[in-house]
């Protein structure tokens, strides 16, 4: 049965990367007679009668490209000899894209390595080899190209396969398989070439024929649940595909993150019942007894259960425009299970081209960063050297919803598993109930001098005239204790919202009802704040003064100091204010006195309290 | 316990992401052309949710020049009765009196095709629409996502598409957002067949090579499928043993001169063949890009 690999071929701009994998394509007889004459045209047209065929233009797709003559995206190519086939995750070389080069590598076996005979190895060979080795490639085929423009010298080649070697050591990359090629003319990519004789070993395709297919899948038994199949009223399915080891009929099993035990009772394909399967295979686990499972949920074998916890330590590859920011809440998406996350501490971002480590307040795009990672629930994990599916995550930003970033778990930080959760026997309904109150968190934000403060001390003194227990946190107040450490910029903004939510989380605990003021110009902190409660706890205030009018006021002369450029990062002026879309409250301050505005705020705290 | 071979590696994976889709959408559809691939994503949707009955239903984009034959597949689907199968036509296009034989492939494909789909998408509110598209058949779908994401406009943005590492699959949308999902991204034309015979899945009988009133016509083979066909100067039809690679509009669809008449001829033949698949689409070939930019606009 003929197998399949997945590779990914990688290089810097001008190593003639996309020749390369073209002249692949055509020597493995898979480009067809129509393409190949699409390509004969194509390439006079380009190069003004040079007759010579350009195999780059069988690969590189897209308009965009083909005018700036870069690749610049993944693309994903098939080909395939008697013996295997082949998906090529053709991936960009220049510096813009490492994000790319990623995707290709998260789904690769093996590696083709490019370089210039004539340059040798570049900063981008050994970032490329890197991203390889952190995505777990273990193998890599180096192919020195170019060889015609280096005289065909053996000790041009050697001086390069040498350096790598130690490179790849250093890395963790296990196998290095070196060949000297000239892509254009095809010298040993689809034949070995007679010009350069001191060569002994196999060409490209024969390489890619005989390299190793499989590594290492995981041992133990996982299933992540995708979907639960509700047939009838009596069948309930755990769907999913096997992510590693094995499962036979009757064998115990255990539902993760919890603890419920069962047995396998049926496993269940279209093509009628299994006795067993095994890593890759799409089933349906039916169980001997209810369990509470569903989507998310990993079923492992129950005398190897995957280790659980809800802080790592892991590398990062940031893969969007807007940088990371400590404390800021993402999704996180690891197995079929989301959960929010946030990172906690970049313990170092690596410089790519030198594997050293560097000290970062924050990771941009194509950046990598060791990192300290927190969950709001435990989840059961692998470590990613061992497993690619439980060990792999992406990290999705609330607000836009983009894949921000790809991380590879380390190992489980161990505060996690030796801090518990304490019970306690009075909880928050029997304090409220003794106050005689529902719980709020009345949240307030705004532009500076919008009012906030104003509005949300007259809605306090109102309420505790009416015997309501209330507290009022001020941005300002607490930035003179709890968060006196904090300064204005994106990051500390984003962590000043985060303390200020937990303290007011814990006081709504306590059975009160919080006003807090905050400017907090980010949604993604608000959508924090707002999960920190329960459904129907949070309010959100929107404080909206327009900007002229705030700097008219400008009660702190902060405005006025700020278009003096003597504060920096000054909310409204050179610093964002992301209005809320859906506030629970829309204060349309100007114009109205501040008793109608409180007034509002009234309205709507007592018909929260029912 | 030996590995898996290389269509049941296929087969797991595009079952993998269908049941993706069953539990991350409101309200997904599939959408079915009654092609080859389609055939092969109708059986894996079955597979996918059995024993239940697929949760998504089926929507067939109709231009009102399809072969007959085609039709005649959808109706005995439809018979079966384990999915739903919608039917949308552009009937704007139909008052315009819209055909490809009197306006071209271009506009044909534009209105009763591209147009028609964003209709039939905005009439139903799906929020992820199945495709049976893969990466080997066109050279700007080599770049395609297996989960790829349109604006409200439904226009593709090549390069705003979120990166896809190992199978984590982003499928969170934006609102007004809508994404399209390609299961068999990683699948070739011969994998394809080679299923189709495993399986044993029902296709349209034209792909099997037979005798056929067929037109010569601007280098490609025309069927002459029903009487709305008009012959041009000095055309004349004659019977020819033919069969189709790929079927879509009759007027626009060329057939190739085959003996291939089982399955096991045609992957026969599809190993020896020289030639890509898509060669007989009279809407490739307005230009060298045509295909990348029919996705900007919205073709699927």
């Amino acid at each position: 049965m003929a197998s399949l690999l997945r590779f990914i071929t990688c290089g810097s701009v001008d190593d003639g990367k996309s020749t390369l994998l073209g002249r692949l394509l055509h020597d493995a007889g898979c480009v067809p007679d129509d393409q190949l004459a699409a390509l004969r045209r194509d390439s006079r047209r380009l190069h003004e009668g040079d007759a010579a065929l350009d195999f780059a233009l069988l690969t590189d797709g897209l308009d965009a490209e083909r005018e700036q003559g870069i690749t610049i995206d993944v693309a994903w190519r098939h080909f395939h000899t008697p013996r295997r086939h082949f998906i090529v995750a053709d991936c960009p070389g220049h510096e813009q894209y490492t994000r790319n080069m990623a995707t290709g590598a998260s789904q690769a076996q093996a590696a083709v390595v490019l370089v210039d005979a004539r340059k040798g190895l570049l900063p981008q060979t050994r970032r490329h080899s890197y991203i390889c080795a952190l995505m777990g490639v273990r193998q890599v085929i180096l192919a020195v190209n170019k060889m015609d423009l280096a005289g065909f010298d053996a000790d041009v080649y050697a001086s390069i396969v040498g350096p790598y070697r130690e490179l790849a050591a250093k890395l963790g990359i296990a196998a290095v398989h070196a060949l000297p090629v000239v892509a254009p003319a095809g010298d040993n990519v689809g034949a070995r070439s007679a010009r350069m004789p001191w060569y002994g070993g196999p060409c490209l395709l024969e390489l890619l024929e005989s390299v190793e297919a499989e590594w290492a899948p995981p041992a133990r038994f996982r299933l992540p649940v995708q979907w639960v199949n509700r047939a009838d009223a009596d069948f309930r399915g755990y769907a999913g595909t096997v992510s590693g080891g094995r499962v036979a009929r009757g064998d115990e099993v255990v539902v993760q993150p919890g603890m419920q035990r069962a047995r396998v009772a049926r496993i269940v394909t279209a093509d009628g019942d299994l006795a067993a399967a095994a890593h890759g295979q799409a089933v349906t686990l039916c169980l001997d007894r209810e369990v509470d499972a569903g989507r998310g949920d990993v079923v492992s074998a129950a005398a190897q259960p995957a280790p659980v916890a809800d802080q790592f330590g892991c590398h990062l590859i940031w893969m969007d425009e807007a940088p990371l920011l400590p404390s800021r809440s993402y999704l996180l998406r690891l197995g079929t299970r989301t959960v929010n996350a946030r990172v906690t501490a970049i313990k170092h971002k690596v410089d790519v081209n030198t594997q050293a480590e560097l000290a970062a307040r924050r990771l941009e795009l194509n950046e990598v960063g060791y990192c300290n990672i927190d969950l709001d629930q435990p989840v059961p994990f692998e470590r990613y050297a061992d497993d690619r599916t439980l060990g792999g995550f992406v990290l999705v930003d609330r607000q836009s919803n983009a894949t921000v970033a790809c991380g590879m778990i380390d190992f489980a930080l161990r505060r996690a598993a030796n801090i518990h959760w304490q019970h306690t026997d009075v909880d928050k309904a029997m304090r409220a109930h003794a106050k005689g109150q529902k719980p709020l968190c009345l949240w307030f934000t705004g532009l500076s001098g919008a009012g906030k403060s104003t509005v949300a001390n007259l809605v306090e003194r109102q309420l505790a005239a009416q015997g309501f227990h209330t507290y009022l946190l001020d941005g300002d107040n607490l930035r003179h204790g709890l968060n006196v450490d904090l300064g204005f910029t994106a990051e500390a903004r984003v962590e000043n919202v985060r303390r200020v939510a937990e303290v007011a989380s814990l006081m709504v605990d306590a059975g009160l009802i919080v006003l807090v003021c905050v400017i907090s110009p980010f949604r993604s902190e608000r959508e924090f704040a707002r999960g920190r409660f329960a459904e129907g706890e949070f309010v959100e205030v929107f404080v909206d003064t327009p900007l002229a009018e705030c700097e008219r006021r400008d009660p702190k002369g902060l405005y006025r100091k700020a278009r003096a450029g003597e504060i920096r990062n000054f909310t409204g002026i050179d610093s964002p204010y992301e209005p809320p879309q859906r506030p629970e409250l829309h204060l349309r301050a100007d114009g109205h006195r501040v008793e109608q505005l409180a007034g509002e705020v009234l309205a709507r705290v007592r018909a929260l309290q029912g | 316990m030996p590995s898996l071979g290389h269509l049941d590696e296929l087969e797991a994976e595009s079952i993998h992401i269908l049941r993706e889709v069953f539990a991350c959408f409101r309200r997904p559809v599939m959408l079915y052309s009654l092609g080859k691939d389609s055939q092969v994503l109708l059986h894996l949707l079955r597979k996918a949710s059995f024993p239940a009955k697929p949760p998504v239903p089926l929507l067939h984009v109709d231009t009102l020049w399809k072969f007959r034959e085609m039709i005649a597949l959808r109706e005995r689907v439809a018979a079966r009765g384990d999915v739903e199968v919608l039917v949308h036509v552009n009937e704007d296009g139909v008052r315009r009196g819209i055909s490809p034989l009197l306006h071209g492939a271009a506009l044909h494909t534009d209105v009763m095709k591209t147009q028609a789909l964003k209709q039939a998408l905005d009439k139903y509110g799906f929020d992820a629409a199945i495709g049976g598209a893969r990466r080997d058949e066109e050279k700007s779908r080599a770049k395609e996502r297996v989960f790829s994401f349109r604006s409200a406009q439904h226009r593709w943005d090549p390069r705003r598409q979120r990166p896809e590492l190992w199978r984590a699959y982003n499928t969170r949308l934006s609102p007004g957002e809508n994404a399209r999902v390609f299961p068999l991204s990683n699948w070739t034309e011969l994998d394809v067949w080679r299923y189709i015979r495993r399986e044993g899945i029902e296709v349209v009988p034209l792909y099997f090579a037979a005798e056929r009133p067929v037109v010569a016509r601007d280098g490609a083979l025309i069927l002459v499928d029903d009487g709305r066909f008009t012959l041009r100067e000095g055309e004349r039809v004659e019977m020819r043993r033919v069969r189709f690679r790929t079927l879509g509009c009759y007027p626009l669809t060329g057939a190739i001169e085959s003996e291939a008449d089982t399955l096991d001829k045609i992957i026969d033949e599809m190993e020896r063949s020289r030639v890509s698949e898509r060669q007989g689409r009279l809407i490739d070939h307005d230009a060298s890009s045509s295909m990348e930019k029919k996705k900007q606009e919205g073709y699927f």
